[in-house]
């Protein structure tokens, strides 16, 4: 039995007033808030058990060197890696991604060769690419989706070819909701000898993530939409892939042994983790993943697939308003314009009425503007999202209507 | 209207709802921004919403117009150029706008982080200042 009302009572911030109002927070895809269990580890650690990682013998490193390496361990079993020598701690999904093009990127790819990226993609997942092909002189393709934001398999299809050597994309999309499906994407990647990256930060949080039935060679998730600390993200690589990687960054620990003259580097995941890392973030993080896996991303799922049914029939009554993003398969993300009301008026009228929502372009500003605007309004789900918060957006949106 | 008058007005409104209106309806009568400017060069940079600005000088003074696609930045915009517009460069300066917007009740809309474009639009407007002394 999932109790949504009894599981707020975990997120502090939650029972907060803004404005007087009750804090309707529909604003979890641009970071989610944090259960007491996170605040209060990264806090008792720091009180009692701080030390640097992977340095000292001594009782306080020691300690945190296994709570830190228990949080890497969490992560794998999380995301089902054969191994958790697989998963590299980034301060966040686009360094992440990032790091990918830097190193395999810059050692694998030569001019001619492509990268396919969809037409829904974050920043994150496009500018790295670009930078790419203008240093490289590889081709940046780009497949289509429907105007309703749905995947198109035969755009992908006819963009796929034995040319590609890197298909990017993202679980599920920041703006339109719109899940991918991965697994398959991934299958006929590989057919044609290309490697498959997921952008997982949306659909990590939403749905249960298995990399070994996916069958990905990277994904990429960010800590802080996980309901963990800002600052900390994950990078997950198959071993061979990572093994035949450069470094990112040089310094300490990731290196093997260094004279004046030369350096050996360390195996993955340290090569990848130069200097001191986010060691409280990571602990942290591990700690959201221990929460949300003793709720169950299966029961998590099907709360948010009811209400995000919930929430498409509702706003769906307000006259004027249009849903940006009507894909079958979605998640809880709700991008929508409202007749004759600039996105930026909705989101102050909304905000004195405790409803914060994300407004502009959501680090996604092509999709925005091929589906026709220059902004929009975005509510997302959290966990923690009840039939009420809607119900109060959709007060707040009609409040809102009468001013204009 | 001076903003003495506006700050006058503004007490008379109950609630936020009041205000919104009313700050509404002064973007409405807010002086026409040329077609030609309407245009990324005289875009103020750092906003959620696209906003204009125009600056004349005229006798030594600096006569601004300006303009958003949203509704409630346009009024904004209209309290701020009832603040700094056909004033010196000297004048300009010397205003405290903080404080005039904390009179109105309106600061959080100053904040940098809001991205409104108003903290932008006063350091646009202060830049030009600073460029006619």
């Amino acid at each position: 039995m999932y109790d949504v009302y009894k599981i707020r009572r975990d997120f502090p911030i939650l029972s907060l007033t803004i404005n007087g109002k009750p804090n309707v927070f529909l604003d979890s895809a641009a970071s989610a808030q944090k259960p007491s269990k996170v605040i209060e580890t990264m806090h008792h650690l720091y009180m009692n058990e701080y030390a640097n990682v992977h340095r000292g013998s001594y009782y306080l490193s020691e300690q945190i060197t296994s709570a830190y390496e228990e949080a890497r361990s969490r992560i794998h079993q999380f995301l089902n890696t054969k191994s958790d020598k697989e998963i590299v701690f980034v301060r966040n999904a686009t360094e992440g991604i990032n790091l990918v093009a830097a190193t395999w990127g810059k050692k694998f790819l030569k001019a001619g060769d492509e990268v396919l990226i969809s037409e829904a993609e974050h920043h994150a997942n496009l500018v790295p690419w670009q930078m790419l092909r203008d240093e490289l002189g590889i081709t940046l393709k780009i497949f289509k989706i429907s105007d309703e934001g749905e995947y198109l398999e035969e755009e992908y299809l006819k963009l796929l070819s034995e040319k590609t050597k890197l298909v990017a994309v993202t679980g599920m999309s920041n703006v339109l909701g719109t899940v991918f499906p991965i697994k398959k994407m991934a299958e006929q990647a590989h057919q044609n000898g290309a490697l498959f990256l997921v952008d997982a930060c949306q659909y990590a949080v939403h749905q249960k993530v298995d990399v070994q039935d996916l069958d990905c060679d990277f994904l990429v998730f960010s800590g802080h939409k996980l309901y963990g600390p800002s600052g900390i993200g994950v990078l997950y690589g198959k071993y061979n892939v990572l093994d035949s990687m450069p470094p990112y960054q040089f310094g300490g620990d990731m290196v093997d042994t260094v004279t004046y003259e030369k350096a050996t580097f360390n195996e993955p995941p340290f090569r990848f983790e130069a200097g001191t890392p986010a060691i409280m973030q990571a602990i942290g993080l591990g700690e959201a993943i221990k929460y949300i896996s003793s709720l169950s991303m299966e029961n998590i799922f099907k709360h948010e697939q009811e209400l995000t049914t919930y929430t498409t029939n509702a706003l769906s009554e307000i006259k004027g308003l249009k849903i940006i993003g009507q894909a079958k398969d979605k998640g809880g993300v709700f991008s929508f314009n409202v007749e004759g009301m600039h996105p930026q008026d909705l989101a102050f009228i909304l905000d004195k009425e405790g409803v914060s929502v994300r407004t502009g372009h959501h680090c996604a500003q092509p999709i925005v503007n091929r589906m026709g605007y220059e902004s929009l309004a975005r509510a997302s789900l959290g966990l923690y999202s009840t039939k009420e918060d809607i119900d109060a957006l959709v007060a707040a949106i009609r409040k809102a209507q009468k001013f204009f | 209207m001076t903003i003495e008058e506006l700050i006058d007005n503004f007490a008379f409104l109950d609630g936020w709802e009041e205000k919104y209106s009313y700050i509404i309806e002064l973007g409405s009568q807010l002086e026409s921004l040329d077609e030609s400017y309407r245009t990324e060069e005289w875009k103020v940079r750092g906003c959620q919403s696209q906003v204009w600005l125009e600056p004349q000088i005229k006798n030594g003074k600096i006569h601004f117009k300006g303009d958003s696609d949203a509704f409630i930045v346009k009024g904004l915009i209209a309290i701020v150029l009832m603040i700094y517009s056909d004033k010196s460069a000297q004048e300009i300066k010397e205003i405290e706008v903080e404080e005039i917007f904390a009179k109105l009740g309106l600061q959080e809309h100053l904040s940098p982080s809001r991205r409104n474009g108003l903290f932008s639009m006063v350091e646009k407007i202060k830049e030009y200042a600073d460029a006619l002394k």
